[in-house]
């Protein structure tokens, strides 16, 4: 048992900490990046797991529960048990932060939509490697196909910059009333968290405004407050029609949840997507580091002469159909660079935008390997060649 | 998300209706309110509330957990603003007291609740009916099946951002506003007793 610090910090509102105080670059890893967005995030609780390469993040929240910034912090039993400790700590009305990865969201995955179905405003970080046999511990984000459908929000961080500012926003997204849902941050996992770069964060002396579990839109377990003495009780006790309606309308609303969160979104992360060269005829979408590697392929095809567009997606679920829609609307085609094999984000953008096959699933490299640009510089020259051959046919 | 125009209206819409939020209505900012779907100031909303209940043949009131129990002052106060506004009406009123679902059968003469509020509704032949003080989440999850199943007209009144799958819904709503409202029933009330 070690001694219970208080760190004195003051609170401020979001839109302070978020937006207008003065920022200090610190040069350091993803990982150190969630320790600092923690630090400011005013969270009561964490639950820690191991599991490569998020080990470090948890262990670092608890080097800040040392210092007392956390009320506190525990190491579970296995990932489900964090995650159910997870759960039990938001339904008591705290806010709580945990992060996994690769074989360790796979473990905890009952809960994801759990806590969705919960509308437990749980923060987690997310940080993707491969999940397959054989064993790698290496970058691969097929865990997000996984976790679309299950009711949570799905950020996607490109770099420990967006990996900090979005698990700060996160808590106030995730406990807007209207809203209360899971959020899981996602970073691919050591090109984030083990790589140093730039990250320009606020004074450690402020933090966030404390959560308030009474705007809930589902009865905190308080036990000393009636009428709140109630958990989610289940209605399909009895196969009749009226259960079953009962529960699928349960599922709408954590889905209507979910659109709500747009408006919020758009105000605290600035939108769902961040674009270059909208006007070009070839448009890569990415998200994660395949963005920062497309960014590169777009500056190569620039001095060849080929001007390409981009659209880094920050937001994967709720999903950005309207915003694709639009930006897709003339583009001859749509090239999806992905670290994992299925393609989900190629299969996500054929499923809302006409004339789909103007995507191009590629280049996709995983299991633990990397892109390199020259992958997307082909795909840009195939593309390129193939609407001159149109133009000149 | 399909952005379609989408009236919220009173049912019975089908087997499973869809949450208005997922049909692309949006909920209101401060001072706004929502009629059927669409935006409107809160004044308007007001005013078409009390249209609403001074025009129905059998207005119900369902006070949920967060006023009808004294679990601070302010929702003592609230409750009793509540209280004052159905008289003003008059409309009934039966509680919605907690979210656990009632096995085997519940009584809908004497509760409502938020996983099969159709069989209060159908029960009490209730036209037009109000939630307020009701969690969002069970709210939403009560209106949905409502819209879906019967033909009560819905209102929503809000303490926090309001309720899409309601016919009529205002946001913020806390004693002042209720009272508020309570002072637009009786100026309506009063105008229709004039012109008859």
């Amino acid at each position: 048992m070690i001694e219970q610090k208080v760190i004195e910090q003051k609170i401020v509102e979001p839109e302070e900490i978020f937006f207008k105080a003065r920022r200090e670059k610190q040069f350091i890893t993803g990982s150190e990046a969630v320790r600092e967005a923690i630090k400011r995030a005013n969270v009561d609780m964490a639950v820690s797991y191991p599991i490569t390469p998020q080990s470090e993040s948890m262990h670092l929240v608890g080097d800040i529960y040392a210092q007392g910034y956390l009320k506190d912090y525990y190491r579970g039993e296995d990932e489900l048990g964090v995650m159910s400790a997870v759960a039990g700590a938001s339904m008591g009305g705290v806010r709580v932060f945990t992060a996994t990865g690769g074989p360790g969201t796979l473990r905890a995955f009952e809960m994801f939509p759990t806590w969705a179905g919960a509308r437990l405003p749980v923060v987690c970080a997310f940080f993707c490697r491969g999940v397959n046999s054989p064993l790698t511990i290496q970058p691969d984000t097929i865990e997000i196909g996984f976790m679309l459908d299950t009711g949570m929000l799905i950020f996607h961080a490109e770099t420990a910059q967006d990996l900090f500012d979005m698990i700060l926003k996160s808590f106030i997204i995730a406990e807007k009333p209207d809203v209360h849902l899971p959020i899981g941050v996602f970073a691919d996992g050591f090109f984030v968290t083990h790589t140093r770069e730039l990250v320009e964060v606020p004074p450690e002396d402020i933090k966030l405004p404390s959560y308030n579990p009474y705007m809930s839109p589902v009865p905190v377990m308080d036990m000393e407050t009636p009428p709140v003495r109630q958990m989610r009780d289940p209605f399909v006790m009895k196969s009749n029609f009226i259960s079953y309606a009962a529960h699928a309308s349960w599922q709408q609303e954590v889905r209507a949840a979910g659109e709500r969160a747009r408006k919020h979104i758009k105000k605290y992360l600035g939108g769902f997507l961040e674009t270059e060269n909208e006007d070009a005829d070839i448009l890569i979408v990415a998200s994660g580091t395949a963005a920062s590697q497309a960014k590169e392929a777009i500056i190569r095809a620039e001095k060849e002469g080929i001007k390409v567009g981009l659209a880094k997606l920050k937001v994967l679920r709720p999903f950005p159909a309207e915003e694709i829609r639009r930006l897709v609307k003339n583009k001859k085609a749509i090239i999806v660079p992905e670290f994992n094999i299925t393609g989900w984000l190629a299969r996500e953008i054929k499923s809302v935008i006409e004339d789909n096959s103007r995507v191009v699933g590629a280049p996709r490299v995983f299991g633990g390997m990397t892109m390199p640009v020259e992958l997307i510089s082909n795909e840009i020259k195939k593309q390129q060649e193939a609407l001159n051959e149109c133009k000149y046919s | 998300m399909q952005k379609v125009d989408y009236p919220v209206l009173a049912g019975p819409e089908g087997y499973l209706s869809p949450s208005a939020a997922s049909m692309g209505v949006v909920l209101p900012d401060e001072g706004e309110a929502l009629v059927e779907g669409r935006i409107v100031p809160e004044e308007e909303a007001m005013e078409k509330i009390a249209e609403k209940l001074l025009s129905a043949k059998n207005p119900f009131f369902f006070p949920g957990p967060l006023i009808l129990w004294a679990w601070n002052e302010k929702a003592v106060e609230k409750a009793k603003a509540v209280k004052e506004m159905t008289e003003v009406v008059p409309a009934k009123i039966i509680p919605m007291p907690d979210y656990r679902p009632k096995y085997p059968t519940i009584n809908p003469r004497e509760e409502i609740n938020p996983n099969h509020p159709n069989l209060t509704i159908w029960h009490n032949k209730i036209d037009v009916c109000v939630f307020i003080g009701v969690h969002c989440h069970y709210a939403n999850l009560a209106l949905k099946i409502v819209r879906g199943g019967t033909n009560c007209y819905t209102i929503a009144l809000c303490g926090e951002y309001g309720h899409e799958d309601a016919m009529i819904t205002l946001r913020d709503v806390h004693t002042e506003k209720v009272r508020q409202l309570t002072e637009v029933i009786k100026r309506a009330k009063a105008e229709r007793k004039g012109r008859r």
